[in-house]
């Protein structure tokens, strides 16, 4: 076990420097002059020439890069283009609220998928089985950013709502304490990862309540309820963790989406408002933050599902 | 016995086994409710694509960028069936004329991220040891960027317009790929008669391209299948940021950031798009999964 | 025989699957009977029902299968009219089971104790020390060396052969009456098979109980069965104690499965095979199932299924030959052997 996270330890370093390298190309894939970029587009040659020289932008490349990488592990990802500040200070607190929108989503997801999961299987064949996986495939196939523009319109707007619902009235943008402003945002960016875990948890309760060891089970005279949630649920959840760790740097990700259309500033917002105004030290910044993050958390995921799946593994 | 009778059941029996396991596939797949129902929408929206722009412009006067501000935000009517837009422009037109461009962000992008994808997987799986690693780590350099955001991350480079949204997201297909056919390679190469006709002095690019590629051929096809309906809810959430198709283009997704300023006072701006994008990624969903229910002989009791 | 004590009796068990081929009956009259205290094996080839058999008796079958008819007398009471709380409390409890796959019948997230000591929790009230305690006491019992420590392990630290060791402790926690075994050497090297074998012989001995034995290995049946019923093609077709079936078999599938078997008693020349497949079950001959690969089949064993009918020694046999109405020869010459038909018909007409 040791050994393994170990190893798992060590593959996760080439891919955190493909990682950086990817997003220290980023500056150099641009069509056009770094400087000139860094400078903005009316700057005088004089400026351009001093930011060349203040970015070390007439070094080698690889020299470069190291300096980049430098920078990055002591927290110093260069300045924004557009206010001058640090790139770090610009995430700052806007880190915090991606990440908890990006948990409560997970929350969601992983609530709603698990029960709509068991349900179906449990009740496979029937009609609230066929109901669940016909809900659970409209959410996979519905772009959650439109998802996101229905709630605003029904919970946030309302036009329909009868005076005695108005206490449900959402608001229709911003982050803060208030459920009225979690809840959508929530909603929206949870929703596709629960119709995921829904249909995984119920093809993995499927496979399982056919295994041998159910019969077994069956066979000492348990009940149906036993069976269900103490001998199948807990074999069914171990591949489901897995998801859970994916959906999770997915939230991450999508919540550029759901952060743009709730107008919520958080650093989903801080990247596209930086690829609109070429700001790309900013959108270096935000692109390794979350994915740094994400291969974190899949590397912690990994562990915990090697660490429940020693059990299954026959040899 | 004469020499007819002898020849006879012979030549009878000489039916390829691939073609009759295709035949197989098919007979199964045709058994699948989703597989069919999937299937026969997909043509639908290509016929759409290409013959329905044809049919609005030849018998009426709709034309998807016809603007006229003295009629816009109506709601549906018989003029106009699902009402217009912010510019009066015929939403129900714009639709038709923006399935093309839909299809073309999901084709061309799974295309390109399948054929590169699976070069990668074939190569890494076939050859193993270094080559494989270096490929395999490559992959997980992709997979790093979660969700969107690689894709996000290449048009941010590359400038937003519909040809690079097809760039993007064909790269973020590329690790799905890859790794699946990796995978089933893997299965594949360890067969006995891979060997065997390796003894029998096959090179390297036949076995690849004769024995290895045909037998994994299945995953593949599910794989694109699915992996469009991502494409396409991907491209649409790149064109809704302003970074894929340019406006007056009638992209899905940037007709929905468009109908988002129109929320408050008309909300059936935003809502024909979705419904559109949603039935196309849902049609192509259930095709993916009825076609691997159907290769699937687990799932049959 | 009917001096004895039975235990339980089965009558003419149907059971059906629904499968997407249509309905498929699995089991179509199994009749047999197990006195208190003695072995019953259920012998035949796969697919011929025996396992259908003993899920159906506990009522564990797959969603898709169902019990068409017929009876499970167990201690007078029929099984099959139970409520599914009702059979609950006799499953594990009264009547327990082992299966085929010690590798895969153990629940692999939780450890051989926990799962020893479910039943006893639900049928005897036990604590959780209580159970822990037994559960020790039990992995003692099937020879598990260092019962303390292996109590705590997970299925997937044990071997094969220690795995069936645990399912039979689980099987004997709540001191059953009956243990059906399904063929819970099969899966195993052939040392552990003995070994496994042997510790059934002992813990029956020794416990009293009664137990049913499925398998599809005669050699296995001689060594430590009291009674044997045949299956074929879904149905029993002869039931008898173990002395007259090896030395007296009567029916021709049985005498053919007996020379077909490797024998150190006498002389053979070589092994002889029965000809011909089992039918399949979407194909099931109309009149006698085996009569198709029969060497002695008439036209009547073609055309008509027998019924499984008694002899004077209580030992049952499905077949025409020993029946009145029989058409065929009066000595039939079947694998070499002769036997006597019972009737004589009017004409004899020879078969093939």
């Amino acid at each position: 076990m040791t050994k393994y996270i170990i190893r798992r330890l060590l593959q996760t370093i080439p891919v955190l420097i493909g990682v950086t390298i990817l997003v220290f190309s980023l500056m150099h894939l641009v069509p056009g002059d770094p400087a000139q970029i860094v400078a903005g587009e009316g700057a005088s040659e004089q400026t351009v020439e001093n930011i060349r020289e203040r970015l070390g932008l007439n070094e080698p490349i690889p020299v470069q890069y190291g300096t980049f990488l430098l920078n990055a592990v002591q927290g110093d990802l260069g300045a924004s283009v557009r206010s001058g500040r640090p790139v770090m200070d610009e995430i700052g607190s806007r880190f915090w609220v991606t990440v908890e929108l990006a948990v409560y989503a997970t929350i969601v997801a992983v609530i709603f998928g698990l029960i709509a999961g068991i349900i179906a299987a449990v009740r496979h064949s029937t009609f609230a089985d066929s109901g669940i996986m016909v809900v659970a495939l409209f959410g996979l196939s519905m772009p959650n950013f439109w998802f996101g523009l229905l709630l605003i319109q029904w919970f946030a707007i309302g036009n329909w709502m009868p005076e005695s619902l108005e206490f449900l009235k959402m608001r229709p943008s911003g982050w803060g304490d208030s459920w009225r402003q979690i809840i959508l945002p929530v909603l929206t960016l949870g929703t596709g990862g629960a119709a995921i875990i829904a249909r995984m948890t119920r093809s993995a309760m499927l496979e399982v309540i056919d295994q041998d060891y159910i019969r077994t089970a069956r066979a000492k005279g348990v009940s149906e309820q036993v069976v269900t949630y103490r001998h199948a649920l807990k074999n069914a959840l171990i591949p489901v963790v897995t998801v859970v760790g994916l959906e999770f740097g997915g939230f991450l990700g999508g919540a550029v989406l759901t952060e743009t259309i709730f107008a919520i500033n958080g650093m989903g917002r801080l990247t596209i408002d930086a690829i609109r105004t070429r700001d790309f030290p900013v959108v270096q910044g935000t692109v390794l933050v979350i994915s740094v993050i994400f291969v974190l958390v899949n590397l912690l995921v990994d562990i915990s599902y090697r660490f429940l799946n020693k059990r299954i593994d026959l040899n | 016995m004469s020499e007819e009778t002898v020849n006879q059941p012979v030549t009878a029996k000489r039916v390829n086994p691939r073609v009759e396991s295709y035949k197989q596939f098919w007979r199964r797949l045709r058994k699948n409710k989703g597989a069919v129902i999937g299937g026969i929408l997909i043509l639908f929206f290509i016929v759409l694509a290409f013959v329905g722009p044809w049919i609005v412009t030849s018998f009426t006067d709709l034309r998807p960028n016809a603007t006229d501000l003295t009629n816009k935000l109506a709601g549906p009517s018989a003029a106009h069936w699902l009402g217009t837009d912010g510019f009066g422009r015929d939403i129900f037109t714009r639709l038709i004329f923006g399935t093309k461009l839909t299809l073309y962000v999901g084709f061309f992008s799974v295309l390109l991220g399948g054929v590169i994808g699976v070069i990668f997987g074939i190569v890494a799986g076939y050859y193993g040891g270094r080559v494989d690693t270096i490929i395999m780590r490559l992959m997980d350099v992709l997979l790093a960027f979660p969700g969107i955001l690689l894709a996000l991350a290449i048009v941010a480079v590359l400038g937003g317009s519909l040809t690079n949204v097809i760039i993007a997201v064909g790269i973020f297909s590329v690790p799905a790929f890859a790794r699946i056919v990796r995978g089933s390679t893997l299965s594949v190469r360890k067969l006995e008669y891979i060997d065997a006709v390796r003894a029998l002095g096959a090179s390297d690019f036949r076995i690849i391209f004769k024995h290895i590629l045909p037998n994994i051929l299945s995953p593949i096809i599910v794989q694109a299948s699915l992996r469009v309906a991502t494409a396409i809810l991907t491209g649409a959430g790149l064109s809704f940021l302003g970074l894929g198709a340019q406006p007056p283009a009638p992209e899905w997704g940037a007709m929905l950031n468009e109908g988002r300023q129109y929320m408050y006072e008309a909300g059936h701006v935003a809502l024909f798009p979705g419904i559109a994008i949603v039935i196309v990624v849902l049609a192509f969903n259930i095709f993916g999964d009825g076609v691997r229910d159907a290769l699937d002989p687990k799932m049959k009791k | 025989m009917s001096s004895q004590e039975i235990i339980l009796e089965v009558n003419n068990l149907q059971t059906s699957f629904n499968t997407d081929a249509g309905e498929v009956r699995a089991v179509d009259g199994v009749s047999f009977k197990v006195p208190k205290g003695k072995t019953l094996g259920i012998v035949g080839e796969s697919g011929s029902g025996k396992s259908i058999t003993s899920l159906s008796i506990l009522r564990l079958l797959a969603k898709n299968g169902s019990i068409k008819g017929g009876e499970v007398l167990y201690k007078g009471q029929d099984l099959l009219k139970l409520t599914e709380a009702q059979m609950r409390k006799l499953r594990g409890n009264e009547i327990s089971m082992i299966f085929q796959e010690p590798m895969t019948s153990l629940n692999p997230v939780y450890t051989v104790g926990q799962q020893i000591g479910e039943a006893l929790k639900l049928h005897q009230n036990m604590s959780k020390k209580q159970a822990h305690d037994r559960s020790v006491e039990l992995l003692k019992l099937v020879g598990i060396p260092s019962p303390e420590k292996r109590v705590k392990n997970f299925p997937f630290e044990l071997s094969g052969g220690m795995r069936q060791r645990v399912m039979i402790a689980m099987s004997l926690a709540c001191d059953p009456e009956i243990l059906i075994a399904d063929e819970p050497t099969t899966a195993l090297d052939v040392t552990i098979q003995a070994q496994i074998l042997e510790l059934i012989k002992e813990l029956q001995d020794r416990l009293g109980m009664s137990v049913v034995f499925i398998t599809h290995d005669l050699g296995v049946v001689a060594e430590t069965c009291d009674y044997v019923a045949v299956m074929y093609a879904g149905q029993v077709v002869e039931y008898a104690d173990i002395r007259s079936l090896f030395h007296e078999p009567k029916l021709p599938y049985t005498i053919g499965l007996l020379n077909s078997l490797p024998r150190h008693d006498i002389d053979q020349e070589k092994l002889e095979p029965i000809e011909g497949n089992v039918p399949s079950p979407y194909n099931i001959p109309t009149g006698c199932r085996f009569a198709p690969r029969c060497p002695a089949a008439t036209d009547l064993c073609r055309a008509k299924m027998p019924a499984l009918e008694p002899d004077e020694k209580g030992n049952q046999v499905r077949c025409w030959i020993y029946s009145e109405e029989w058409d065929g020869e009066a000595e039939v010459e079947i694998y070499g052997e002769t036997r006597i038909a019972k009737g004589r018909g009017s004409k004899t007409v020879l078969s093939d």
